[in-house]
């Protein structure tokens, strides 16, 4: 028998995005490629519509792209009320209704939260407000800091060697500027890829002349008298004089309009089932409200069904997708978001990419290529499967490692391959500083060609 | 029976139309007869070997006497040319590909396929008003016209030329050299095998000697030429003598003998399909997905026959031995319904266009932008030019080779050329 | 003009892109791509050739009303 309750939502239902950039966008598009007739109404902090935010921290500093020009294609047209430059500040989830910053009240029949994250500022508020002192997140982020960029500051200095920092350092460089990075962690981006990856992008950091700093934290800034950061201060009890900071330590999920809504929400992000459908915070699954992208949390079946939440643009591309259609769709015919991590990043010339979970990962096996000349494949394992995979210029086989991770198969990978050198004979640890330890082994693989026919396959633990 | 049905494939008589044994074969998705090669001819399996890092692309992996009718006579003799980088695998190829790549495209050379636009432009213009003129062909004007021989076959060679800085008047010599090597890939049962051997060395060594000349004087003389930016390279990114005779007579072959066949059969579809060619008249955008399309379904390199697994590995459960010869076939998979919704049907807007056409992974056509253009041009202004285009002749006749599959000539008439 | 983003999960760097519409598409390194995202209406036939020829099609282009030009 039809649902009538769903025909009566397809048709005239009220349905409402709450923020306003990538999953929101193709979340929105996504319900009208569905045939959805109601009204959609989409709720952005940000003034503008839309934009794509990978590019901020590369084409646009180095002076390639305008940030007002990052505007994200549209797939289709899609009808909707815009409300930008109001956040949303609460939710009523017994009344349906989101509550705006300007104390306007939307209601809904199905909601969509795709609030994603913001830059986690510097914790000292005072040093944070000086001039020169940037984050790097948003459109305006990206505009102020390719500005202060075009007038050639003397040094700039990052903190934090995640990728955002590293792609800043390397924007730096290629633009001819002096660049400190501070680093807490032994090298750059130990904690997506470990410490052996590690070392291999900090000689690619020093060899592309940035002056890196390991294993230090920075204890303080210090602006002149008229406001404007001059030095900063480290662990170590040395000073770096420098004219632009750029804090790179990470993200902070938008949650905190949800406090007391009831919604399963924290700074963690929101808790949401394999189909996308946010929990409340008894636990229970709701009906109406929906989660996708940077800020939720779902459960991923090939990582022992760990909560993974995924600051990736791939992600909220296909949960959004998954969200939209489950929205629509009768219990049978939702789908689970089973979306395979993957990111990109590149810098100092390199293209970095990964699949899997690398972080999940105990040991690495270089299988392809060699670190010292920057073009490899590693491949990550953890209790004797696949479970990441990361490319540095080899990015033409990184397809064959995501079926690997997507089959559990085994860890090292027991076969030859093309261009196997002395430094793959053997898998060593990955040395990553805190290594997350999921509590199952593999029960599931995933197989199918298009997401229309993606399955799992439970499979009996070994 | 499957018994035969890679012989039937071979066969020229099934050259006009293979892909109704094409359908046969992905009935069975890794067919093996029990001797030849192990033949893939469904989509997924094919574009995930293509990426698939336990595959060689060596011949030096295969396994003494590994059967396969395409296999090229090793003569072991050490004056001959080393393999070029498509019979290579990382890290040789990929280094020999990056330098040969430096003069050619981005991130260094990110304008030369850019600044070729308007010598394609002026040379299709040229042939087809030598065409008009009754200056090109046997005299008979547009009442019969060799598309092969008139355009087709010129218009890449002319191109493939000036990119490598080989005179353009040298093309009666080394023409006979590049057919040699091009029709070693095929397989003749009737021919003397030794002798077949013989010639194919003969034509390597003679095209090497040729190619040596050449960069010799590009040294002294360098132009702003693929050849004398490859010859005058030093250092870490840089060739050897014989590295890069092998590269320069892998760019003048392949320039040659693919983009003829994407051209010709490009014009006998658009001549089969006269909507389409009317509407790429009207159109000529349509050039660029309808170019893609044609890749599809009628791509140049019909299969590529030199992969061999570097340990035993499971294909929908049949298993291909370490050392094996495979075949993948490109052009079945572009036909498999199981990817592409009616895959029989020849429709340049079809949206879902992942072919096969140039390849996957590391070894994707080195000179793919270039064909793409060539090919769109070629087309859209055959389309605008000729005044009622017509086959005389369907099927035409076919080259031999079905690897390289194309016409030999392609006999049009039309009622006039428009300025 | 023309706004466009690119899926550089499904990019492998096979760079047709960058040959045909090289001053909107650039390779950073061997692989990397950066690109502009928004190109100006005169690149448009070089921005639909370098779309259609992706092979790994994960180039989204949307063409805006001229007004904005």
């Amino acid at each position: 028998m039809p649902d009538t309750a769903l025909d009566a939502l397809r048709s005239s239902g009220r349905i409402v995005v709450v923020g306003a950039s990538l999953a929101g966008l193709r979340a929105a598009e996504t319900l009208r490629e569905k045939g959805f007739k109601g009204s959609l109404t989409m709720i952005g902090d940000e003034p503008y519509e839309p934009y794509d935010r990978p590019p901020l921290s590369k084409q646009v500093l180095l002076g390639k792209a305008s940030a007002a020009g990052t505007a994200l294609p549209r797939r289709r047209a899609i009808d909707a009320q815009w409300r930008l430059g109001v956040p949303a500040s609460g939710l009523d989830m017994a009344g349906r209704r989101v509550k705006l910053a300007d104390g306007d009240e939307v209601p809904y029949d199905r909601l969509l939260i795709a609030t994603g994250v913001r830059a986690r500022p510097w914790p000292n508020e005072a040093e944070a407000e000086l001039d020169g002192v940037f984050v790097l997140r948003t459109r305006d982020d990206g505009a102020a800091l390719a500005r202060r960029m075009d007038a050639g500051p003397r040094r700039v200095l990052v903190i934090g060697a995640g990728f955002t920092g590293s792609e800043i350092a390397s924007a730096c460089r290629e633009r001819g500027l002096e660049v400190t990075v501070a680093e807490r962690a032994d090298a750059p981006l130990v904690g997506a890829l470990g410490g052996v990856i590690g070392a291999v992008a900090a000689e690619l950091q020093r060899e592309n002349g940035v002056d890196l700093r390991t294993g230090i934290m920075v204890t303080g800034l210090e602006g002149d008298s008229t406001g404007r950061v001059r030095a900063a201060h480290f662990s170590d009890g040395t000073t770096l004089e420098c004219e632009v900071v750029v804090v790179s330590l990470g993200a902070q999920r938008n949650t905190e309009w949800l406090l007391g809504s009831g919604l399963g929400a924290g700074p963690r992000g929101i808790a949401c089932d394999a189909g996308c459908r946010a929990f409340d915070i008894t636990g229970i699954v709701t009906d109406d409200i929906y989660v996708a992208g940077d800020v939720a949390r779902s459960p991923h079946p090939l990582f022992g069904y760990q909560f993974l939440s995924l600051e990736h643009w791939g992600n909220a591309v296909a949960q959004a997708e998954t969200a939209a259609h489950n929205m629509l769709s009768e219990s049978t015919d939702r789908r689970p978001h089973i979306w395979t991590p993957a990111f990109w990043s590149t810098q100092f010339g390199v293209n970095i990419k990964s699949v899997g979970v690398p972080s999940m990962g105990t040991e690495i096996m270089i299988t392809q290529g060699s670190t010292a000349e920057r073009r490899f494949t590693g491949v990550y394992g953890y209790q004797g499967r696949i479970i990441g995979a990361v490319t540095f210029d080899n990015a033409r086989w990184l397809e064959f490692y995501r079926h690997q991770i997507e089959s559990t198969a085994p860890f090292p990978p027991p076969y030859p391959t093309v261009d196997r050198r002395a430094e793959g004979s053997r898998p060593v640890p990955a040395d990553f500083p805190d290594p997350s330890v999921p509590t199952h082994g593999p029960t599931v693989t995933l197989s199918g060609y298009s997401p229309a026919d993606r399955r799992l396959t439970f499979t009996p633990a070994r | 029976m499957k018994q035969g049905i890679l012989t039937d494939i071979l066969d020229h008589s099934h050259r006009a139309d293979p892909y109704p044994l094409y359908a046969e074969l992905r009935k069975t998705p890794v067919y093996h007869d029990g001797e030849g090669p192990y033949v893939v001819s469904t989509y997924h399996e094919i574009m995930a070997l293509l990426h698939d890092p336990r595959l060689s692309s060596d011949q030096r992996n295969r396994t003494a006497g590994a059967a396969d009718p395409l296999a090229e006579e090793d003569t072991g003799d050490s004056a001959t040319l080393p393999p070029g980088f498509l019979k290579l695998d990382p890290p040789e190829h990929d280094r020999l590909r990056r330098i040969t790549n430096r003069p050619f495209g981005p991130p260094h050379s990110p304008h030369r396929i850019e600044s070729m636009r308007g010598d394609l432009d002026e040379t299709v213009k040229n042939l087809i008003d030598d065409i008009a003129a009754g200056t090109s062909g046997n005299g008979e004007g547009t009442e019969r016209i060799d598309l092969v021989d008139q355009f087709s076959y010129p218009f890449p060679v002319t191109m493939i030329c000036r990119l490598l800085g080989v005179p353009r008047e040298d093309e009666a010599r080394f023409h006979v050299w590049a057919d040699t090597l091009a029709a070693s890939l095929d397989p003749d049962p009737t021919a003397d095998q030794a002798e077949r051997a013989k010639v194919t060395q003969d034509a390597r060594m003679e095209l090497g000697m040729y190619l040596a000349g050449l960069i010799e004087d590009r040294r002294k003389n360098p132009r702003d030429d693929m050849l004398s930016h490859l010859a005058a390279a030093t250092g870490e990114e840089s060739m050897s003598t014989m590295e890069l005779l092998s590269t320069a007579a892998l760019l003048l072959i392949a320039g040659h003998e693919t983009t003829v066949n994407l051209i010709t059969n490009g014009m006998l579809t658009l001549l089969r399909h006269p909507d389409v060619l009317q509407r790429l008249r009207s159109e000529p955008g349509l050039a660029v997905p309808l170019v893609e399309e044609l890749l599809r379904y009628e791509p140049p390199v019909q299969l590529l026959p030199q992969r061999t697994p570097l340990v035993d590995i499971e294909i929908r459960g049949v298993t291909v031995p370490k050392g094996a010869a495979m075949w993948l076939v490109l052009a079945a998979g572009n036909r498999d319904p199981q990817r592409f919704e009616n895959p029989d049907r020849f429709d340049p807007d079809r949206k879902d266009i992942q072919h096969l056409g140039l390849g996957s992974g590391i070894h994707s056509c080195f000179g793919a932008p270039l064909a793409r253009l060539e090919a769109q041009k070629a087309l859209s202004e055959l389309a605008r030019r000729l005044e009622n285009p017509r086959l005389l002749e369907d099927p035409p006749p076919y080259r031999q080779n079905a690897v390289l599959r194309g016409p030999r000539h392609l006999m049009i008439a039309c009622d006039g050329i428009r300025p | 003009m023309l706004r466009l983003v690119v899926d550089l999960n499904r990019c492998q760097g096979y760079a047709q892109c960058a040959f045909l519409a090289p001053d909107v598409f650039a390779m950073h390194g061997d692989e990397g791509l950066l690109y502009d995202p928004q190109a100006e209406a005169a690149q448009r036939e070089r921005v639909a050739q370098a779309a259609a020829a992706c092979p790994v099609q994960a180039i989204l282009v949307e063409e805006l009303e001229a007004s904005d030009a």
